[in-house]
């Protein structure tokens, strides 16, 4: 297969068109807004649709009526945007509709930047919305997975009826890296038979909706997208683990963090140190288990938390999974500063060194 | 025997659960029989808001999509962009619409969304207990505004129809009421209206009803119905506000 070049932005717009994205809708934010406008010229090539929203409450409720509808929907935004579609896709969540929502992480809160960031981590895997829903987060660490994740987005969306998100940043979004069209794996999904499609002779009325005003009805229906969840997180996870077998400090990290540690542990193994990487690839479901496997291991002395964020958001789940087996220590920037490899050979050797 | 009357084939068994003297019924009667009538039960989609209205699905025999609150037209839109050939409606109440949705109607009606908005306007928060909308009239008493709305605290109410009307992609916006026959049989003529404009393909449709909420305001049915007359309708003049054909395309 031939490499071609792509910028990630693009290459996620792309993707989406070759996975049957039947319609997007979106609005301009720095640093996705590549993915709008290349879906406004293209979308209608393939005679599929593109509506520029008045507004990202607005894109992501337009995505829950196609949704709904039975098309496969998607929209996209930069942080402070996803914080706006939180509305949408609660009740997308709750009227258990499949779409793909891609959001390319920029600095906060508030405006904060445009630069790269992963401060978005909490939002994306505890629900972001409110109520008790969560949605199916896979975090891709270079375009080539954006471009994988977002074809595959759309199978698991339509296979559980729930939204994906597709967590990137804005490095991931802005950089241009060669990549090969392949042929991500299909699923056998269920027919949308739920869908207002117009009752076309059907004896009965198909309604989208998250309204279950009887406690005793809305308590089944959260027990009932309990189990798909529990499902979900058994069929689901996904992660990497690379240079673990022997490792003493284990990096954990997502996204672009995670690519960066590869060169620091390509470093410290040629300078004799024993390191490894943890990569969560589905946020949510998070690989609680194998991480919490990982901990258990006899040569696994600590864990050293990368995170584009200042305090860690994923940290928490690292802790939960490891639950204080071994010692957590943390290095993180926020604000679109990504941590160096400097940093990360630096941070290694002090924990290892503390440690003994 | 002949029938001379029976429920609309657009309307499912299910029992409305609205207040006594409330308009909401008839309303969804005649969007009932506007849609039997032209034999659209059977491909159309609507789309209810949050407000009285919000169960809206479960009385329209249609398919039918739930809505967060005031998103309706961005959900319709949704639905008619990617389903151009079936008829789709939303249905919003003036806190719905005219207030939180204001700018989901406002661009729907900019785009020329080719759906039909019937928008039930009431001048007052009805499921939430009473309070202030922006179509509260000067003077009215809500919960949040118990001595009356005055210009200076919360400005001059909205009118939707006239508003929308300005935009080039709104092809059709009427305000009606339900008070008596005549009115019935001018407001079911206006829906009716809107939806064979869209059928057509023209544009954006609208049709504002007048609608009492006799619970809320605080008075009996009759007296509400006389209250609308007397007050709303002088603010909210009734009729045509906007109809053109769609400009036709030249052929060069």
């Amino acid at each position: 297969m031939e490499k071609e070049l792509w910028k990630g932005n693009e290459a996620i717009a792309e993707a989406a068109i070759r996975a049957g994205c039947d319609c997007f809708f979106g609005y301009p934010i720095t640093p996705q807004s590549e993915v709008p406008e290349y879906m406004s010229l293209h979308m209608p090539e393939h005679g599929k649709v593109f509506v520029q929203s008045e507004s990202e409450v607005a894109a992501i409720n337009m995505v829950y009526g196609a949704a709904g509808a039975g098309m496969r929907a998607m929209t996209s935004s930069s942080s402070p945007g996803v914080s706006l579609k939180q509305e949408g896709i609660t009740y997308i969540a709750g009227a258990e509709l499949p779409c793909v929502i891609v959001n390319c992480m920029r600095g906060g809160p508030g405006l904060g930047t445009i630069q790269p960031a992963q401060g978005d981590y909490f939002q994306a895997t505890r629900g972001g919305g409110n109520g008790d829903y969560r949605t199916v987060v896979l975090a891709p660490s270079n375009v080539q997975e954006a471009v994988d994740f977002v074809q595959e987005a759309f199978d698991i969306a339509d296979q559980y009826r729930n939204p994906v998100v597709v967590l990137a940043d804005g490095l991931i979004g802005q950089m241009m890296e060669p990549i090969v069209w392949h042929e991500v794996p299909k699923r056998k999904l269920p027919p949308k038979d739920w869908a207002t499609t117009g009752k076309h002779g059907r004896d009965h009325t198909n309604v989208v909706n998250s309204l279950y005003i009887d406690p005793a009805e809305c308590d089944d229906h959260n027990h009932h997208l309990d189990a798909k969840y529990a499902e979900i997180t058994k069929n689901e996870v996904r992660f990497e683990e690379r240079d673990c077998d022997d490792a003493e400090l284990v990096f954990t990290a997502y996204g672009t963090p995670a690519r960066i540690a590869i060169t620091a542990i390509e470093q410290l193994r040629e300078e004799g140190y024993k390191v490894g990487l943890f990569r969560p690839i589905t946020l949510w479901p998070f690989p609680e288990k194998p991480l919490h496997e990982l901990a258990a291991a006899g040569h696994v002395k600590q864990f050293l938390d990368v995170e584009m964020s200042s305090s860690g958001q994923m940290i928490d789940d690292i802790r939960l999974a490891v639950e204080g087996q071994k010692p957590i220590s943390f290095l993180g920037h926020a604000g679109g500063v990504m941590p160096t490899v400097e940093e990360m050979v630096e941070a290694a050797k002090k924990a290892l060194k503390e440690a003994k | 025997m002949a029938i001379v009357y029976q429920k609309s084939a657009g309307l499912t068994d299910k029992e409305l659960h609205y207040c006594p003297g409330c308009n909401h019924g008839i309303i969804h009667k005649l969007v009932a029989e506007v849609m039997d009538e032209l034999g659209i039960l059977d491909t159309t989609i609507g789309v209810c808001p949050v407000g009285c209205s919000v169960f809206a699905y479960n009385y329209f025999n249609c398919d039918m999509q739930e809505a967060a609150h005031g998103r309706a037209p961005a959900v319709a839109t949704g639905i008619k962009r990617t389903h151009p050939n079936s008829p789709v409606f939303t249905y919003q109440g003036d806190g719905d619409l005219a207030s939180i949705g204001c700018a989901e109607i406002t661009h729907a009606a900019m785009r020329g969304e080719k759906f039909t908005t019937i928008f039930v306007n009431n001048a007052i928060y009805g499921m939430t207990g009473g309070q202030m909308a922006p179509t509260t009239l000067i003077g009215q008493k809500a919960t949040t505004c118990p001595l009356g709305r005055t210009k200076e605290q919360a400005g001059m109410p909205i009118r939707m129809a006239e508003m929308l009307s300005t935009l080039d992609g709104c092809v059709y916006a009427e305000r009606v009421c339900v008070t008596d026959i005549p009115h019935l049989n001018k407001a079911k003529a206006a829906i009716k209206k809107a939806f064979q404009k869209q059928l057509a393909g023209e544009g954006f449709t609208f049709v504002e009803v007048l609608s009492t909420c006799p619970t809320n305001w605080g008075m009996t049915p009759l007296k509400a119905k006389e209250w609308l007359t007397d007050n709303m309708i002088p603010y909210y003049p009734l009729g045509c506000i906007k109809d053109i054909d769609a400009p036709k395309a030249e052929v060069k």
